[in-house]
């Protein structure tokens, strides 16, 4: 049996995430991998395309209406292909510790038992920003080893980017996760490619892959699907197998190198803009 | 024996480099020939110093709040916070009205990880109702700790909306743990607290009867308090609030009418005292009914203050009258403690007041110190304007006061005031190190290894401190006696608590215990060393 990938999904918030991350699932589901997404943001929207818009009850609500008597079938649903689907879920805007709320989903998740021996991959999809200790529970010993960053050729998606890789370091110094790569959601900026890829080998990382921008994702967002599962003959959804292929034989994981500020706006400026 | 700066200096060098000269501006031989000697005070502790201080929500909801009685404070946060300060402190009370005194009790929000991850405001609201509908108390306060906010728990409008339900005061103390450097901070806080909500609030607006006071800084441990009330009441002083040993809410809210405040702990109330003064026109006294001298000496200066021939002729008295039956009393201890040494670190006024009582018996206080004081309480407020405000002291909202304009009354004119500060501490306090020996020792912040090495150098006959280091101390074969709660015993404080002091501290002189224990020095050599080889 493959040793089980954990695998997080950072990057600034809005940037596609939790898209990115529900197709590239739904690619690996349809190569018979076995597969659980973590959602771990507050909002609870991580796994709504693979449950084709079933209201997943969050394992926060759970323990806060069921007490200690939570079994694993009430926090874990069924989706694409047999994708377990897990939303931590947490307080409403302003009130209490979110992210306390990811660190409780978590360990709960471990007790109940639901890293089991025949998963291939565990994927954690975090909110936008490492804004606390509990949003980098993911990334802590035991836990995901390997990091995927969603950025654009936006300046503030990079600008994000380069903090999150910060972060990243923090915790590859001391432990065992490392930065697998860049993947880029296009928001067709001009230069989006060189940019992204100079960008990636700046941090000592690769670009793993170039999603380009299509209709076609909004659209089967709004039918509640993956395009995988909506339209699995679309050009879009090739894309989307090319970067869980990427993904599953990726080998290059390193710490990263953060830039300076400085040095993030000369690449800006050799890239960025085209006369 | 008698140490110098170069030995200190020597101790001291145990410490990597940045750590010894922090603590060396904490230490300092005391020595009356210099024309000032400074001190640093209330600034951090080092990370890794084991430290005796408290923090903040010990300072506000275990020293300043607790002990009134006739209100349910309510600790918001897991259950440690509250369940370790149930009690310990010794702070007595007895209710006017046997239904409205809570001080047995314990209250807490008992937080839970859903209430951290959710918010505890709800859980806090309904415990608020509970209470009211059980107990119905004359107010309620909520204190703070750290998790709450951590998580941001909106403990001001949880209390608002309470107050609008039932219609007593709710008050919420922003007092997390981790404000300030110790429990000082949450002194602070808990003094505006009570200052802007509660003080002034009273129906009076003149005192009810002559010589009417308020006792600021006295929390009745033991029953000290309710000792020093048997004297000021037979000499025929009117005692208004008690701040707050034994004291109440009821009381509290017409403390503005006294003719005058007295301050018997400088660091914990000064600020209620400093604005009582601006807002309502009372000047206060600092008293010191630790020791018999010290007694006589504030009861006097009271005298003093309000001029009259009737209560002079009375002071006089009830002084000649106690000195008279418990002299002979304490005759008898002396015999026990004469030519004793006594090392005495306590909080932030005891370890002043405690040296004149040592001294009456015999005993010299041979080092000083306060665990969280500020410089005025080592140097007298005069250097008060020197102090500068560090990022800690800035992290403390501070509330300005007016004169109010229904209830502000000089007490005495400008003219007579300034007269009176020339012969009695009125509004004033000259500090801990004003009564030190020369070649006595003063520290700040006290720690472990200070601790041990200083009572191996200095060998004291007696240790005055807390629970937290009495133990370490009684092991190296010196009796221990906790200045913070008293052991089991009190009151300490007036004429018959310097008589159970002396018994109590004569047993400890006495017992064949410290036969049996065998400290370090006896049988260890005090000086290691090594040869140096090239």
């Amino acid at each position: 049996m493959a040793k089980l990938r954990q695998i997080a999904i950072y990057g600034k918030g809005g940037i596609g995430k939790s898209t990115t991350t529900q197709n590239t699932v739904a690619a690996l589901a349809e190569n018979g991998k076995k597969v659980m997404v973590v959602g771990c943001d507050p909002k609870a929207d991580s796994t709504r395309l693979l449950l084709n818009g079933v209201v997943q009850k969050t394992v926060l609500d759970t323990l806060r209406d069921e007490g200690e008597d939570v079994e694993l079938d009430d926090i874990l649903k069924p989706g694409f292909r047999g994708t377990r689907c897990v939303e931590s879920g947490g307080p409403e805007p302003g009130v209490g510790c979110a992210g306390r709320g990811i660190i409780t989903s978590i360990n709960m998740l471990e007790t109940l038992g639901a890293y089991t021996d025949d998963l291939n991959y565990v994927f954690y999809d975090v909110l936008g920003d490492v804004v606390c200790g509990g949003f980098a529970m993911p990334i802590r010993e035991g836990k995901a080893q390997e990091i995927y960053i969603v950025a654009s050729g936006e300046m503030m998606a990079l600008y994000a980017a380069n903090n999150i890789a910060k972060g990243i370091k923090k915790f590859a110094d001391s432990g065992t996760v490392r930065l697998g790569g860049i993947i880029c959601n296009s928001r067709k900026v001009d230069n989006e490619l060189e940019l992204l890829k100079a960008f990636a080998s700046e941090l000592g990382s690769q670009l793993i892959h170039f999603v380009p921008r299509d209709n076609m994702v909004q659209k089967a967002e709004i039918n509640k699907k993956t395009v995988i599962d909506f339209n699995p003959t679309e050009p879009q959804a090739e894309e989307y197998r090319t970067l869980a292929r990427n993904i599953d034989a990726n080998q290059m994981f390193v710490i990263p190198k953060p830039m300076t500020q400085d040095r993030l706006e000369e690449l800006m400026m050799a890239y960025g803009i085209l006369d | 024996m008698a140490l110098d700066e170069k030995d200190l200096d020597a101790m001291l060098n145990a410490y990597p480099a940045k750590v010894k000269k922090n603590r060396k501006k904490h230490i300092l031989v005391h020595d009356s020939s210099q024309a000032r000697q400074e001190i640093e005070a209330n600034t951090r502790t080092i990370p890794g110093i084991i430290t005796n201080r408290g923090c903040a929500y010990a300072g506000c909801k275990g020293v300043v709040l607790g002990p009134l009685k006739d209100m349910v404070h309510i600790v918001h946060g897991p259950i440690g916070c509250a369940y370790y300060a149930w009690g310990t402190r010794r702070n007595k009370a007895k209710a006017e009205d046997s239904k409205q005194n809570y001080l047995n009790y314990c209250f807490s929000t008992d937080m839970q990880e859903s209430d951290i991850v959710f918010g505890g405001e709800k859980k806090l609201a309904k415990m608020i109702d509970d209470v009211v509908a059980t107990f119905h108390p004359n107010a309620i306060t909520i204190s703070a700790t750290c998790p709450v906010g951590l998580i941001g728990d909106d403990i001001g409008a949880v209390a608002k909306a309470a107050e609008q339900r039932h219609g007593i005061q709710v008050l919420g103390f922003n007092c997390e743990g981790y404000k300030g450097v110790s429990q000082s901070a949450g002194h602070h806080i808990a003094n505006n607290g009570l200052m802007d909500k509660v003080i002034g609030s009273g129906e009076l607006t003149e005192a009810p009867e002559k010589f009417a006071i308020n006792l600021l800084g006295e929390y009745n441990i033991g029953g000290d308090g309710w000792e020093i009330e048997r004297i000021l009441q037979e000499i025929g002083y009117h005692v208004i609030a008690v701040m707050t040993g034994d004291g109440s809410y009821a009381a509290l809210k017409n403390a503005h009418v006294a003719e005058l405040n007295l301050v018997q702990c400088h660091r914990s109330i000064n600020y209620i005292a400093e604005m009582l003064e601006t807002k309502y026109g009372t000047p206060w006294l600092k008293v010191n009914f630790i020791g018999i001298q010290g007694t006589i000496d504030s009861l006097r200066n009271m005298a003093i203050y309000f001029d009259d021939p009737a209560l002079t002729q009375k002071t006089e008295a009830v002084i000649a009258r106690e000195v008279a039956r418990i002299e002979p009393i304490m005759e008898q201890y002396k015999r026990l403690c004469e030519g004793k040494t006594a090392f005495c670190f306590v909080g932030g006024s005891r370890g002043h007041h405690y040296q004149g009582l040592f001294a009456e018996l015999g005993v010299k206080t041979v080092l000083a110190g306060y665990e969280f004081a500020h410089r005025d309480d080592y140097e007298g407020r005069d250097v008060i304007p020197e102090i500068k405000p560090d990022a800690d002291s800035k992290n403390i909202p501070n509330l300005t006061v007016t004169p109010d304009e229904k209830l502000f009354k000089l007490k005495i004119s400008p003219e007579r005031a300034a007269k009176l500060k020339q012969t009695i501490p009125l509004s004033n306090y000259q500090g801990l190190m004003a009564e030190m020996t020369d070649g006595s020792i003063v520290v700040d912040d006290l720690n472990h290894f200070e601790t041990e090495a200083l009572i191996k150098a200095l060998k004291p006959d007696i240790f005055a401190s807390g629970i937290k280091d009495k133990y370490v101390v009684q092991k190296m074969g010196i009796p221990a006696k906790q200045l913070h709660s008293y052991d089991y015993s009190g009151p300490y404080a007036g004429f018959n608590g310097a008589v159970n002091f002396a018994a109590d501290v004569s047993m400890a002189f006495t017992t064949p215990t410290w036969n049996y224990t065998t400290p370090p020095w006896k049988n260890q050599p005090l000086l290691a060393g090594t040869i140096e080889s090239n």
